[in-house]
């Protein structure tokens, strides 16, 4: 560091700070909450970050890897592959849940239903379960000889499907379990917001002469957007740190169809030994979780 | 976003400062030795606790060794045993963090292959047992496979040779499970099973049930096939990746369209990448295929069900008196060096591998690894255990696939799921495979 010239002659105390600017003293009162955040997120998270620079197999002594780590996230087949897979997984845990529970909230902004509440419990319910359990059920439901949905099909005369087992079928499927889980808690989300919306300006579309899908684009659409932003960036999360639905149900098979970074991290980090690598995957997830998250609230911000 | 960049590298830095991850416990390690000359005598040991952490946590598994423990303290007075029971899965995801941690226990059971125990050789983290071999004359109790499966040089490098570094109690086969009623007369050579399989096929029956959708179950149906096609050793050698074996060659490459043939056959049921195990072979306890590739861990749940409507036999070999079947033991026990009492847990494990030991295990109906152990009085045990002594006096154990890399579980599984569902050609199957063994013999 290097000498900081001192600034002779003005008085350094309290009394000279711009006003509206908070006292250092303020600072204090973060560090309670700032420690435990230090020690439980930062901290590991930048030891995962140091690990990813090495080739390590978790016991031996490590040899120093620089960035190839990274390199192979980019460059190898498997890795790359599980991003894209997160990426597909994120129409199916996002944006269907987000367009189902905005035409639900569309639907029930217009029409006061009796029973709203009893409604709105039954479709949140998926969102209660643990996932354990969910991947459990659908996986004995996916079953292609005695499951539910191939019997269904069957009574309709529909041929039934290796649901899970075959390559183009997997992911879809895996998907849209996560779509049937959250897409309750988008509804939840969106009906809260709908019901903040006053019920004046329905009033003045209707006496504009606006039908029911105008008035959803240019009324309920615009006011929902904050609530659109949360359940688009807990949607998001949720699909990219995806980890037990692929573990229970396919782990991440056929072949590599459903591998995901999250599988991915598990395996290399306690599985196959490769724990530098492992750390660089879950190192690159937290990157692009964070840049879409911080696109998501961005674009509602500005937009509002 | 400037102050990001810094505090992100200061963080770094804090984290990071100094060695390699790894370096701190290395350094104190030398590589340990086998030196004990004679018997210990356990009872003078004083008062010990040994910690120990194995994975029989089902039903046979779990009476044999609580039966045996209590027998072993009741023999030393002095030794107090402190088990920890984990499944499999969970073994083997903690195993290596609990051992190089500050409370390792002193007996472990460590999986077999380059996974698991060859990484703990490496790291220095398991006693190499050849003194007490020969102290108690372990190499006489197995045949000669089984005990090099649970060896490994020094160094952890070479797999299959040098050091003996733990010892098993039960056998496995992955053989044929067959329905009686619908196969009075097991078929007795590859030739006639395939036959069998064809005649069952065409009364309309789906031959072999089969559950992939775990990944690991491919490994033995594919490996089942592979033992007809190629030779023994040329499969031990891949597996212990000795000089000049290869993946990709005739033979294998044999295997991966036999497998495939089959599947166009129609020998297996239609969906099986998609069907779970235990379905699968509840399938076939159902009546619903004629046989079932699986290993004997399914012998008791299969019997229970079937009664003596079920048999099991080997594959049906290209030879029927040479039978050779992908098989070998379950998980070795191990002593670490951490272990302050090597001696008491020594004497522990050859509690666990000799005769009384052996006849705990028929008793509660495991099948036992030892040579010369008693026969199971009867049922399906029965057709297991002469199955083992067959296969065993024929030196025809071929050891699993997936101990040959530490990732090649993955590698393997995956590229059986593809080729069995046409994605990939058996040459693409056999080249792929030999590229993922090539890539980790290069970093060895």
């Amino acid at each position: 560091m290097g000498a900081v010239p001192l600034s002779a002659g003005r008085g350094s105390g309290a009394g000279d700070r711009p006003p509206g600017e908070p006292r250092l003293i303020g600072y204090a009162y973060l560090l309670p909450a700032f420690a435990v955040f230090f020690c439980f997120v930062l901290l590991p998270l930048a030891h995962a970050a140091y690990l990813s620079l090495w080739h390590w197999d978790g016991l031996t002594v490590a040899t120093w890897a620089g960035l190839d780590n990274y390199g192979d996230v980019l460059s190898d087949d498997e890795l790359r592959g599980a991003f894209v897979h997160a990426l597909i997984l994120l129409i199916f845990y996002s944006v269907l849940p987000v367009l189902i529970g905005l035409g639900l909230a569309g639907i029930m902004a217009r029409a006061r239903v009796r029973g709203l509440a009893f409604f709105r419990t039954i479709l949140f319910l998926p969102q209660v379960i643990a996932m354990v359990v969910v991947a459990v059920m659908w996986k004995m439901i996916y079953d292609p000889a005695n499951g539910a949905l191939n019997r269904a099909l069957g009574w309709v005369g529909i041929p039934g499907q290796s649901w899970l087992g075959d390559f183009s079928l997997a992911l879809p499927s895996i998907g849209l379990v996560a779509t049937w889980v959250y897409y309750g808690l988008a509804m939840v989300l969106l009906t809260a917001g709908v019901q903040k919306i006053p019920t004046s300006l329905y009033d003045a579309a209707r006496v504009d002469g606006a039908g029911a899908f105008r008035e959803f684009l240019a009324v309920t659409l615009p006011a929902l957007r904050g609530e659109i932003a949360v359940a688009l960036t807990l949607t998001t999360i949720y699909a990219l740190r995806n980890f037990d639905l692929v573990y229970i149900t396919t782990h991440g098979g056929p072949g590599n169809a459903t591998s995901v970074p999250a599988f991915q991290v598990f395996t290399r980090a306690f599985e196959t030994g490769q724990v530098g690598s492992a750390a660089a995957v879950g190192i690159t997830l937290t990157a692009i979780i964070f840049l879409i998250s911080l696109g998501i609230n961005r674009f509602s911000e500005r937009a509002v | 976003m400037k102050r990001l960049i810094a505090a992100a590298a200061l963080m770094v830095l804090v984290a990071g400062c100094g060695a390699a991850p790894g370096a701190k416990t290395e350094d104190t390690k030398a590589t340990p030795a086998a030196t004990v000359a004679a018997k210990p005598d356990i009872a003078k040991a004083g008062d010990v606790t040994l910690t120990v952490w194995d994975q029989n946590v089902r039903g046979g598994q779990n009476k044999e060794i609580e039966e045996l423990n209590q027998q072993f303290m009741a023999k030393y007075p002095n030794v107090t045993i402190k088990r920890t029971a984990k499944s499999f899965e969970d073994l083997l995801k903690t195993v290596k963090l609990a051992v190089s941690g500050p409370d390792a226990p002193d007996v472990v059971q460590a999986n077999q292959g380059r996974g698991t125990m060859g990484e703990m050789v490496k790291a220095k983290l398991l006693r190499p047992l050849t003194d007490y071999a020969k102290v108690y004359g372990w190499s006489d109790r197995y045949s000669p496979t089984l005990l090099a499966l649970n060896s490994f040089s020094p160094d952890g490098k070479d797999f299959g040779s040098g050091d003996l570094y733990g010892l098993s109690q039960a056998g496995e086969i992955v053989g044929v499970f067959y329905n009686k009623d619908k196969v009075p007369d097991p078929p007795q050579t590859f030739t006639t099973f395939e036959e069998s399989l064809q005649q069952a096929k065409d009364a309309g029956d789906t031959p072999i049930m089969f559950g992939n959708l775990e990944k690991w179950p491919g490994i033995h149906n594919f490996e089942s096939v592979l033992g007809q096609t190629a030779d023994k050793q040329a499969i031990r050698d891949f597996v212990f990746a000795k000089e000049g074996a290869s993946f990709n060659n005739p033979d294998f490459t044999a295997a991966a369209t036999k497998i495939k043939e089959w599947v166009d056959k129609g020998y297996f049921n239609k969906d099986f990448n998609g069907t779970d195990y235990d379905p699968a072979w509840k399938a076939f306890a159902k009546g619903q295929s004629p046989y079932l590739i699986a290993g004997t861990w399914v012998t008791a749940d299969l019997e229970q069900r079937m009664g003596d409507k079920v048999g099991f036999t080997l594959m049906p070999g290209v030879d029927p008196d040479a039978p050779v079947s992908l098989g070998g033991e379950d998980l070795p026990w191990s002593v670490t060096t951490a272990s302050k009492h090597p001696d008491v847990a020594a004497a522990y494990i050859d509690f666990l591998t000799d005769a009384n030991a052996a006849k705990v295990l028929v008793d509660t109906d495991n099948l036992p690894a030892m040579k010369g152990a008693p026969a199971p009085a009867s049922g399906l045990s029965v057709d297991v255990s002469n199955a083992w002594q067959k296969l065993n006096d024929a030196d025809g154990v071929i050891p699993y696939l997936d101990y040959t890399t530490p990732t090649f579980y993955d590698d393997i599984s995956s590229a059986i799921q593809e080729l069995l569902a046409g994605k990939q050609t058996p040459e693409q199957f056999t080249k792929g495979v030999q590229e993922k063994f090539d890539k980790w013999a290069q970093s060895r």
